[in-house]
Protein backbone atom coordinates (compact mmCIF):
# COMPACT_ATOMS: atom_id res chain seq x y z
CA UNK A 1 0.00 0.00 0.00
CA UNK A 2 2.92 2.50 0.50
CA UNK A 3 3.95 2.02 -2.77
CA UNK A 4 0.51 2.89 -3.98
CA UNK A 5 -0.20 5.78 -2.44
CA UNK A 6 3.30 7.06 -3.82
CA UNK A 7 1.33 6.95 -6.76
CA UNK A 8 -0.76 9.50 -6.05
CA UNK A 9 -0.04 13.22 -6.24
CA UNK A 10 -2.08 15.61 -4.64
CA UNK A 11 -1.51 19.39 -6.35
CA UNK A 12 -3.57 22.65 -5.79
CA UNK A 13 -4.89 24.58 -9.03
CA UNK A 14 -7.43 27.43 -9.13
CA UNK A 15 -10.27 25.32 -9.37
CA UNK A 16 -9.81 22.87 -6.27
CA UNK A 17 -7.19 19.85 -6.32
CA UNK A 18 -5.49 18.18 -8.98
CA UNK A 19 -5.48 14.54 -8.04
CA UNK A 20 -3.01 12.13 -10.55
CA UNK A 21 -3.65 8.40 -10.12
CA UNK A 22 -0.99 6.22 -12.17
CA UNK A 23 0.76 3.47 -12.68
CA UNK A 24 -1.01 0.98 -11.06
CA UNK A 25 -3.84 -1.25 -11.37
CA UNK A 26 -7.41 0.63 -11.16
CA UNK A 27 -8.95 -1.24 -8.31
CA UNK A 28 -5.45 -0.71 -5.81
CA UNK A 29 -5.52 3.21 -6.75
CA UNK A 30 -9.12 3.76 -6.12
CA UNK A 31 -8.87 1.71 -2.98
CA UNK A 32 -5.18 3.74 -2.20
CA UNK A 33 -6.62 7.01 -2.65
CA UNK A 34 -10.34 6.61 -0.87
CA UNK A 35 -7.96 5.20 2.24
CA UNK A 36 -6.11 7.94 1.83
CA UNK A 37 -8.67 10.46 2.19
CA UNK A 38 -10.01 9.00 4.82
CA UNK A 39 -6.72 9.35 6.66
CA UNK A 40 -6.91 13.17 6.17
CA UNK A 41 -10.35 13.88 6.37
CA UNK A 42 -10.05 17.25 7.14
CA UNK A 43 -8.18 18.05 4.64
CA UNK A 44 -10.21 16.92 1.94
CA UNK A 45 -13.63 17.59 3.38
CA UNK A 46 -15.41 20.24 1.36
CA UNK A 47 -12.81 20.04 -1.67
CA UNK A 48 -13.06 20.22 -5.32
CA UNK A 49 -11.69 17.37 -7.37
CA UNK A 50 -10.47 17.10 -10.46
CA UNK A 51 -8.78 13.62 -11.15
CA UNK A 52 -6.20 13.03 -13.90
CA UNK A 53 -6.55 9.07 -14.53
CA UNK A 54 -3.52 8.75 -17.49
CA UNK A 55 -4.08 5.76 -19.73
CA UNK A 56 -6.51 4.25 -16.91
CA UNK A 57 -10.09 3.03 -19.30
CA UNK A 58 -12.51 3.34 -16.66
CA UNK A 59 -16.03 2.50 -17.25
CA UNK A 60 -19.14 3.95 -15.68
CA UNK A 61 -20.01 1.60 -12.62
CA UNK A 62 -15.67 2.21 -12.01
CA UNK A 63 -15.72 5.95 -12.06
CA UNK A 64 -19.25 6.56 -10.14
CA UNK A 65 -18.63 4.00 -7.78
CA UNK A 66 -15.40 6.45 -6.46
CA UNK A 67 -17.57 9.42 -7.57
CA UNK A 68 -20.20 8.24 -4.70
CA UNK A 69 -17.33 7.14 -2.43
CA UNK A 70 -15.97 10.63 -2.50
CA UNK A 71 -19.55 12.14 -2.03
CA UNK A 72 -20.03 10.56 0.97
CA UNK A 73 -16.56 11.56 2.15
CA UNK A 74 -17.94 15.32 1.17
CA UNK A 75 -15.85 16.25 -1.45
CA UNK A 76 -17.21 16.75 -5.24
CA UNK A 77 -15.56 15.17 -7.85
CA UNK A 78 -16.31 17.47 -10.85
CA UNK A 79 -13.73 16.76 -13.56
CA UNK A 80 -11.56 13.37 -15.15
CA UNK A 81 -8.79 14.39 -17.31
CA UNK A 82 -7.59 10.88 -19.39
CA UNK A 83 -5.45 10.06 -21.96
CA UNK A 84 -8.37 7.55 -22.88
CA UNK A 85 -11.60 7.82 -25.02
CA UNK A 86 -13.52 5.33 -23.35
CA UNK A 87 -12.43 7.09 -20.04
CA UNK A 88 -13.44 10.87 -20.73
CA UNK A 89 -16.52 9.38 -22.66
CA UNK A 90 -17.58 8.16 -19.62
CA UNK A 91 -16.43 10.94 -17.21
CA UNK A 92 -18.63 13.00 -20.15
CA UNK A 93 -22.04 10.74 -19.27
CA UNK A 94 -21.24 11.07 -16.02
CA UNK A 95 -21.90 14.61 -16.36
CA UNK A 96 -18.24 15.25 -15.48
CA UNK A 97 -15.96 18.12 -17.37
CA UNK A 98 -13.25 16.39 -19.03
CA UNK A 99 -10.58 20.06 -19.41
CA UNK A 100 -9.72 22.04 -16.57
CA UNK A 101 -8.94 25.87 -17.41
CA UNK A 102 -5.37 24.76 -18.94
CA UNK A 103 -5.84 22.49 -21.67
CA UNK A 104 -3.42 19.22 -21.04
CA UNK A 105 -0.87 19.09 -23.62
CA UNK A 106 -2.47 17.53 -26.91
CA UNK A 107 -0.50 14.80 -28.61
CA UNK A 108 0.16 16.01 -32.40
CA UNK A 109 -1.13 13.46 -34.80
CA UNK A 110 -0.43 13.95 -38.83
CA UNK A 111 -3.87 13.54 -40.06
CA UNK A 112 -3.64 12.57 -43.63
CA UNK A 113 -7.00 11.11 -45.30
CA UNK A 114 -9.27 14.32 -43.56
CA UNK A 115 -11.97 15.38 -45.89
CA UNK A 116 -12.20 19.42 -46.43
CA UNK A 117 -14.61 21.15 -44.45
CA UNK A 118 -15.23 22.82 -41.13
CA UNK A 119 -15.37 20.67 -37.89
CA UNK A 120 -18.60 19.04 -36.98
CA UNK A 121 -19.05 17.09 -33.48
CA UNK A 122 -21.29 13.88 -33.87
CA UNK A 123 -23.69 12.98 -31.48
CA UNK A 124 -25.43 9.61 -31.35
CA UNK A 125 -29.05 10.49 -29.80
CA UNK A 126 -31.75 10.47 -28.75
CA UNK A 127 -30.36 13.74 -26.55
CA UNK A 128 -33.06 13.44 -23.67
CA UNK A 129 -34.83 15.89 -21.21
CA UNK A 130 -31.59 17.74 -19.32
CA UNK A 131 -29.41 16.78 -22.56
CA UNK A 132 -26.81 19.39 -24.01
CA UNK A 133 -24.60 19.91 -26.25
CA UNK A 134 -22.02 22.90 -27.17
CA UNK A 135 -19.66 23.15 -29.63
CA UNK A 136 -17.44 25.40 -30.90
CA UNK A 137 -18.44 24.56 -34.58
CA UNK A 138 -21.31 22.17 -36.49
CA UNK A 139 -23.32 19.85 -34.96
CA UNK A 140 -25.04 16.05 -36.53
CA UNK A 141 -27.35 14.54 -34.47
CA UNK A 142 -28.27 10.89 -35.08
CA UNK A 143 -31.70 10.61 -33.30
CA UNK A 144 -34.22 12.59 -31.61
CA UNK A 145 -33.70 15.80 -29.71
CA UNK A 146 -36.51 15.81 -27.26
CA UNK A 147 -38.06 18.66 -25.35
CA UNK A 148 -35.93 19.97 -22.57
CA UNK A 149 -32.73 19.24 -24.22
CA UNK A 150 -30.49 21.38 -25.71
CA UNK A 151 -28.22 22.17 -28.65
CA UNK A 152 -25.34 25.08 -29.28
CA UNK A 153 -23.45 25.21 -32.03
CA UNK A 154 -21.31 28.01 -33.41
CA UNK A 155 -22.11 26.70 -36.57
CA UNK A 156 -24.62 24.28 -38.21
CA UNK A 157 -27.03 22.24 -36.73
CA UNK A 158 -28.30 18.78 -38.37
CA UNK A 159 -30.55 16.64 -36.79
CA UNK A 160 -31.53 13.19 -38.64
CA UNK A 161 -34.49 12.89 -36.36
CA UNK A 162 -37.56 14.77 -34.65
CA UNK A 163 -36.47 18.10 -33.75
CA UNK A 164 -38.56 19.70 -30.60
CA UNK A 165 -35.92 20.89 -28.03
CA UNK A 166 -34.23 24.07 -28.13
CA UNK A 167 -31.54 24.60 -30.59
CA UNK A 168 -29.26 27.85 -31.07
CA UNK A 169 -26.80 27.89 -34.24
CA UNK A 170 -24.28 30.32 -34.91
CA UNK A 171 -24.05 31.06 -31.45
CA UNK A 172 -21.17 33.53 -32.03
CA UNK A 173 -23.03 35.50 -34.63
CA UNK A 174 -22.83 33.58 -37.77
CA UNK A 175 -26.09 34.49 -39.49
CA UNK A 176 -25.04 32.30 -42.06
CA UNK A 177 -26.13 29.21 -40.15
CA UNK A 178 -28.75 26.81 -40.74
CA UNK A 179 -30.66 24.11 -38.86
CA UNK A 180 -32.48 21.34 -40.85
CA UNK A 181 -33.93 17.75 -39.16
CA UNK A 182 -36.09 15.56 -40.17
CA UNK A 183 -38.96 17.48 -38.29
CA UNK A 184 -38.42 20.31 -37.12
CA UNK A 185 -40.41 21.36 -34.39
CA UNK A 186 -37.92 22.51 -31.87
CA UNK A 187 -39.45 24.16 -28.68
CA UNK A 188 -37.76 27.30 -29.63
CA UNK A 189 -35.09 27.97 -32.57
CA UNK A 190 -32.38 30.11 -32.74
CA UNK A 191 -29.97 31.68 -35.56
CA UNK A 192 -27.46 34.12 -34.31
CA UNK A 193 -29.20 37.17 -32.41
CA UNK A 194 -32.78 35.80 -33.91
CA UNK A 195 -35.34 33.88 -31.70
CA UNK A 196 -38.46 32.01 -33.01
CA UNK A 197 -40.83 29.67 -31.72
CA UNK A 198 -41.98 26.48 -33.72
CA UNK A 199 -45.98 27.32 -35.37
CA UNK A 200 -48.55 24.52 -34.76
CA UNK A 201 -48.02 22.36 -37.34
CA UNK A 202 -51.15 20.15 -39.33
CA UNK A 203 -50.65 17.34 -41.62
CA UNK A 204 -47.71 15.10 -42.15
CA UNK A 205 -43.91 16.24 -40.99
CA UNK A 206 -41.47 16.99 -43.74
CA UNK A 207 -37.64 17.60 -43.99
CA UNK A 208 -37.49 21.32 -43.27
CA UNK A 209 -34.58 23.51 -43.46
CA UNK A 210 -34.35 27.03 -41.16
CA UNK A 211 -31.77 30.10 -41.70
CA UNK A 212 -31.76 33.44 -41.58
CA UNK A 213 -33.11 35.66 -44.55
CA UNK A 214 -32.80 39.16 -44.63
CA UNK A 215 -32.84 39.13 -40.62
CA UNK A 216 -36.13 37.14 -40.67
CA UNK A 217 -35.97 33.34 -39.63
CA UNK A 218 -37.64 31.40 -41.79
CA UNK A 219 -37.90 27.52 -42.46
CA UNK A 220 -38.83 25.84 -45.53
CA UNK A 221 -39.64 22.07 -46.86
CA UNK A 222 -36.09 20.22 -48.16
CA UNK A 223 -37.68 19.52 -51.25
CA UNK A 224 -37.30 23.36 -52.75
CA UNK A 225 -33.73 23.38 -52.10
CA UNK A 226 -33.25 20.28 -54.53
CA UNK A 227 -35.13 22.10 -57.07
CA UNK A 228 -37.73 19.41 -57.17
CA UNK B 1 -31.43 -18.03 -4.61
CA UNK B 2 -30.30 -14.42 -6.30
CA UNK B 3 -32.46 -11.68 -6.15
CA UNK B 4 -33.29 -9.47 -8.98
CA UNK B 5 -33.47 -5.66 -7.79
CA UNK B 6 -36.25 -3.68 -9.77
CA UNK B 7 -36.55 0.29 -8.95
CA UNK B 8 -39.05 2.13 -9.92
CA UNK B 9 -38.44 6.02 -10.50
CA UNK B 10 -40.14 8.42 -12.17
CA UNK B 11 -38.72 11.96 -11.61
CA UNK B 12 -41.73 13.89 -11.21
CA UNK B 13 -43.98 13.57 -8.04
CA UNK B 14 -47.49 11.94 -7.56
CA UNK B 15 -47.64 9.63 -10.70
CA UNK B 16 -48.02 6.95 -9.06
CA UNK B 17 -44.54 4.83 -7.99
CA UNK B 18 -45.41 3.96 -4.53
CA UNK B 19 -48.89 2.37 -4.87
CA UNK B 20 -47.26 0.43 -8.09
CA UNK B 21 -44.34 -0.89 -5.92
CA UNK B 22 -46.98 -1.77 -3.40
CA UNK B 23 -49.27 -3.53 -6.44
CA UNK B 24 -46.04 -5.29 -8.03
CA UNK B 25 -44.69 -6.70 -5.00
CA UNK B 26 -47.97 -8.12 -3.94
CA UNK B 27 -49.01 -9.42 -7.63
CA UNK B 28 -45.51 -11.45 -7.62
CA UNK B 29 -45.79 -12.72 -4.33
CA UNK B 30 -48.99 -13.91 -4.91
CA UNK B 31 -47.46 -16.09 -7.60
CA UNK B 32 -45.28 -17.67 -5.03
CA UNK B 33 -42.34 -15.39 -5.11
CA UNK B 34 -40.45 -14.14 -2.15
CA UNK B 35 -40.20 -10.27 -2.09
CA UNK B 36 -39.27 -7.58 -0.03
CA UNK B 37 -39.67 -4.09 -0.96
CA UNK B 38 -37.56 -1.22 0.37
CA UNK B 39 -39.24 2.30 0.75
CA UNK B 40 -36.48 4.83 -0.83
CA UNK B 41 -38.29 7.99 0.16
CA UNK B 42 -36.69 8.77 3.68
CA UNK B 43 -38.18 11.26 5.43
CA UNK B 44 -41.21 11.07 3.57
CA UNK B 45 -42.50 7.40 3.76
CA UNK B 46 -45.31 6.02 2.85
CA UNK B 47 -45.16 2.01 1.43
CA UNK B 48 -45.87 1.08 4.93
CA UNK B 49 -49.25 3.04 4.74
CA UNK B 50 -49.81 1.63 1.36
CA UNK B 51 -49.25 -1.73 2.18
CA UNK B 52 -51.34 -1.78 5.98
CA UNK B 53 -48.05 -2.45 7.62
CA UNK B 54 -47.69 1.37 9.47
CA UNK B 55 -48.24 -0.04 13.06
CA UNK B 56 -45.95 -2.85 12.73
CA UNK B 57 -42.73 -0.47 12.22
CA UNK B 58 -39.95 -1.29 14.60
CA UNK B 59 -36.93 -1.02 12.71
CA UNK B 60 -36.53 0.95 9.75
CA UNK B 61 -33.62 1.07 6.94
CA UNK B 62 -31.30 3.93 8.67
CA UNK B 63 -31.59 1.47 11.59
CA UNK B 64 -29.82 -1.22 9.28
CA UNK B 65 -27.45 0.88 7.29
CA UNK B 66 -26.32 2.38 10.94
CA UNK B 67 -25.91 -1.19 12.80
CA UNK B 68 -28.96 -1.15 15.35
CA UNK B 69 -30.48 -3.79 14.17
CA UNK B 70 -29.93 -6.92 11.72
CA UNK B 71 -31.08 -6.83 8.51
CA UNK B 72 -34.31 -9.70 9.71
CA UNK B 73 -35.38 -7.41 12.52
CA UNK B 74 -36.49 -4.80 10.12
CA UNK B 75 -38.17 -6.62 7.41
CA UNK B 76 -41.49 -6.79 8.10
CA UNK B 77 -44.15 -9.64 6.93
CA UNK B 78 -47.49 -9.02 5.02
CA UNK B 79 -50.12 -10.04 6.63
CA UNK B 80 -51.58 -11.53 3.99
CA UNK B 81 -48.57 -12.60 2.13
CA UNK B 82 -46.43 -15.16 4.44
CA UNK B 83 -43.60 -14.55 1.27
CA UNK B 84 -43.74 -10.64 1.18
CA UNK B 85 -41.87 -7.91 3.41
CA UNK B 86 -41.36 -3.84 3.32
CA UNK B 87 -37.85 -2.75 4.92
CA UNK B 88 -39.84 0.77 5.77
CA UNK B 89 -37.99 4.07 5.43
CA UNK B 90 -36.62 6.19 8.28
CA UNK B 91 -39.23 9.13 8.79
CA UNK B 92 -37.24 11.02 11.04
CA UNK B 93 -34.09 11.33 9.17
CA UNK B 94 -33.33 12.44 5.59
CA UNK B 95 -32.16 11.28 2.19
CA UNK B 96 -28.63 12.01 3.15
CA UNK B 97 -29.05 8.96 5.78
CA UNK B 98 -28.10 6.43 3.30
CA UNK B 99 -25.51 6.57 0.40
CA UNK B 100 -25.43 4.71 -2.86
CA UNK B 101 -22.67 1.99 -1.42
CA UNK B 102 -25.44 1.11 1.26
CA UNK B 103 -28.07 0.35 -0.62
CA UNK B 104 -25.92 -1.78 -3.05
CA UNK B 105 -24.68 -3.58 0.02
CA UNK B 106 -27.85 -4.05 1.85
CA UNK B 107 -29.11 -5.49 -1.59
CA UNK B 108 -26.14 -8.19 -1.65
CA UNK B 109 -27.12 -9.13 1.68
CA UNK B 110 -30.31 -9.80 0.73
CA UNK B 111 -30.12 -10.93 -2.60
CA UNK B 112 -29.16 -14.59 -1.12
CA UNK B 113 -32.48 -14.55 1.19
CA UNK B 114 -35.17 -13.67 -2.25
CA UNK B 115 -36.34 -13.34 -5.72
CA UNK B 116 -37.09 -10.23 -6.12
CA UNK B 117 -36.27 -6.87 -4.54
CA UNK B 118 -38.65 -4.09 -5.42
CA UNK B 119 -37.02 -0.23 -4.13
CA UNK B 120 -39.69 2.29 -4.70
CA UNK B 121 -37.39 5.44 -5.02
CA UNK B 122 -38.46 9.04 -4.32
CA UNK B 123 -39.47 11.74 -6.80
CA UNK B 124 -36.80 14.13 -7.95
CA UNK B 125 -32.94 12.75 -9.85
CA UNK B 126 -30.80 13.69 -6.42
CA UNK B 127 -29.53 11.73 -3.39
CA UNK B 128 -32.66 9.94 -3.05
CA UNK B 129 -32.71 8.66 -6.77
CA UNK B 130 -29.43 7.64 -6.87
CA UNK B 131 -29.66 5.67 -3.88
CA UNK B 132 -32.79 3.98 -4.92
CA UNK B 133 -31.00 2.92 -8.53
CA UNK B 134 -27.60 2.00 -7.49
CA UNK B 135 -28.34 -1.29 -6.48
CA UNK B 136 -30.82 -1.81 -9.45
CA UNK B 137 -30.75 -4.36 -12.19
CA UNK B 138 -33.45 -2.94 -13.93
CA UNK B 139 -35.46 0.47 -13.55
CA UNK B 140 -39.05 0.77 -14.00
CA UNK B 141 -39.68 4.25 -15.12
CA UNK B 142 -43.55 5.09 -14.22
CA UNK B 143 -45.43 7.62 -16.48
CA UNK B 144 -48.92 9.50 -16.47
CA UNK B 145 -49.87 10.38 -19.80
CA UNK B 146 -49.74 14.36 -18.98
CA UNK B 147 -46.85 16.15 -21.08
CA UNK B 148 -44.96 17.30 -17.64
CA UNK B 149 -44.38 13.58 -16.47
CA UNK B 150 -43.48 12.23 -19.60
CA UNK B 151 -41.25 15.46 -19.84
CA UNK B 152 -39.75 13.99 -16.58
CA UNK B 153 -39.67 10.28 -17.29
CA UNK B 154 -37.60 11.37 -20.04
CA UNK B 155 -35.11 13.48 -18.30
CA UNK B 156 -35.03 10.46 -15.94
CA UNK B 157 -34.37 7.87 -18.83
CA UNK B 158 -31.62 10.30 -20.19
CA UNK B 159 -29.85 10.19 -16.55
CA UNK B 160 -30.53 6.05 -16.16
CA UNK B 161 -28.52 5.24 -19.46
CA UNK B 162 -25.71 7.54 -18.42
CA UNK B 163 -25.42 5.68 -15.30
CA UNK B 164 -25.31 2.43 -17.73
CA UNK B 165 -28.69 1.57 -15.76
CA UNK B 166 -30.64 0.84 -18.73
CA UNK B 167 -32.57 0.07 -21.05
CA UNK B 168 -35.15 1.47 -18.64
CA UNK B 169 -38.64 -0.03 -19.21
CA UNK B 170 -41.99 1.90 -19.06
CA UNK B 171 -44.98 1.71 -17.10
CA UNK B 172 -47.83 4.52 -18.23
CA UNK B 173 -50.53 4.85 -15.29
CA UNK B 174 -53.87 6.13 -14.85
CA UNK B 175 -54.35 5.72 -18.15
CA UNK B 176 -58.40 7.02 -19.31
CA UNK B 177 -59.16 5.24 -22.42
CA UNK B 178 -62.25 7.42 -22.84
CA UNK B 179 -60.25 10.06 -22.78
CA UNK B 180 -57.78 9.04 -25.07
CA UNK B 181 -60.22 8.16 -27.19
CA UNK B 182 -62.03 12.17 -27.41
CA UNK B 183 -58.27 13.50 -27.71
CA UNK B 184 -57.72 14.71 -24.31
CA UNK B 185 -55.15 12.39 -23.41
CA UNK B 186 -52.04 11.50 -24.60
CA UNK B 187 -52.31 8.35 -25.80
CA UNK B 188 -50.16 5.14 -25.33
CA UNK B 189 -48.47 5.78 -28.74
CA UNK B 190 -47.85 9.67 -28.24
CA UNK B 191 -45.74 8.71 -24.91
CA UNK B 192 -43.47 5.54 -26.37
CA UNK B 193 -43.17 8.08 -29.82
CA UNK B 194 -41.05 10.59 -27.53
CA UNK B 195 -39.82 8.32 -24.73
CA UNK B 196 -38.96 5.23 -27.07
CA UNK B 197 -38.14 2.65 -24.74
CA UNK B 198 -39.58 -0.70 -23.85
CA UNK B 199 -43.45 -0.75 -22.41
CA UNK B 200 -44.03 -3.10 -19.49
CA UNK B 201 -47.45 -2.00 -18.50
CA UNK B 202 -50.05 0.02 -19.17
CA UNK B 203 -52.50 0.73 -16.07
CA UNK B 204 -55.58 2.49 -16.59
CA UNK B 205 -57.33 5.16 -14.62
CA UNK B 206 -59.55 3.23 -11.37
CA UNK B 207 -60.79 5.07 -8.27
CA UNK B 208 -60.71 1.99 -6.33
CA UNK B 209 -57.06 2.22 -6.51
CA UNK B 210 -57.54 5.35 -3.94
CA UNK B 211 -59.65 3.62 -1.78
CA UNK B 212 -57.20 0.05 -1.55
CA UNK B 213 -54.15 2.24 -0.86
CA UNK B 214 -56.15 4.42 1.94
CA UNK B 215 -57.15 1.19 3.19
CA UNK B 216 -53.99 -0.59 3.13
CA UNK B 217 -55.17 -3.59 1.23
CA UNK B 218 -53.53 -3.16 -2.12
CA UNK B 219 -55.60 -3.77 -5.36
CA UNK B 220 -53.87 -6.60 -6.90
CA UNK B 221 -55.06 -9.04 -4.42
CA UNK B 222 -58.37 -8.45 -5.87
CA UNK B 223 -59.12 -10.18 -9.14
CA UNK B 224 -61.80 -8.42 -10.70
CA UNK B 225 -60.22 -4.98 -10.95
CA UNK B 226 -58.57 -3.86 -14.53
CA UNK B 227 -56.21 -2.03 -12.58
CA UNK B 228 -55.70 -4.77 -10.26
CA UNK B 229 -55.24 -6.97 -13.48
CA UNK B 230 -52.10 -4.77 -15.11
CA UNK B 231 -50.40 -4.94 -11.95
CA UNK B 232 -50.49 -8.84 -12.20
CA UNK B 233 -49.70 -8.53 -15.81
CA UNK B 234 -46.67 -6.64 -15.07
CA UNK B 235 -45.71 -9.20 -12.68
CA UNK B 236 -45.88 -11.56 -15.05
CA UNK B 237 -44.17 -9.71 -17.62
CA UNK B 238 -40.74 -9.43 -15.02
CA UNK B 239 -40.63 -12.82 -14.61
CA UNK B 240 -40.38 -13.64 -18.22
CA UNK B 241 -43.79 -14.48 -19.63
CA UNK B 242 -44.95 -12.72 -22.78
CA UNK B 243 -48.49 -11.67 -21.25
CA UNK B 244 -50.43 -9.07 -24.49
CA UNK B 245 -51.71 -5.81 -23.25
CA UNK B 246 -55.10 -5.55 -22.01
CA UNK B 247 -57.86 -4.28 -24.32
CA UNK B 248 -58.70 -1.25 -22.24
CA UNK B 249 -61.67 -0.20 -24.60
CA UNK B 250 -63.79 -2.88 -23.62
CA UNK B 251 -64.36 -1.18 -20.37
CA UNK B 252 -66.77 1.40 -21.27
CA UNK B 253 -70.41 1.91 -19.54
CA UNK B 254 -72.06 1.09 -23.34
CA UNK B 255 -70.51 -2.14 -23.90
CA UNK B 256 -70.96 -2.97 -20.59
CA UNK B 257 -74.47 -2.67 -20.87
CA UNK B 258 -74.88 -4.53 -23.92
CA UNK B 259 -73.32 -7.62 -21.77
CA UNK B 260 -69.96 -7.50 -23.50
CA UNK B 261 -66.91 -8.37 -20.97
Amino acid sequence: MAETSSLIQIKGIRDGLLITLGGADWADLATAFVKNVDERSSFFNGARVALDVGVNELRVAELSALRDQLSERGIALWAVLSESRVTETTAQNLGLATRISKPRPMEVREVVDELPGDAAKWVKGPLRSGGRVQFDGNIVVMGDVNPGAEIVASGSVIVWGRLRGVVHAGAQGDDQAVVCALELAPTQLRIAGEIAVSPKKQGKSQPEIACLKDGQLVAKPWQDLTGR
Amino acid sequence: MTAKVVTVASGKGGVGKTTSVANIAVALASRGQKVTCIDGDIGLRNLDVILGLENRIVYDLVDVIEGRCRLRQAMIRDKRLPELYLIPAAQTRDKTAVSPSDMVRLCDELRQEVDWIIIDSPAGIERGFKNAIAAADRVLVMTNPEVSAVRDADRVIGLLDAEEKGPAALVINRLDPAMVKRGDMLSVEDVLDLLAVELIGIIPEDENVIVASNRGQPLALDGKSKAGQAFQNIARRLMGEQVPFMDLESQNLFQRLLGRK
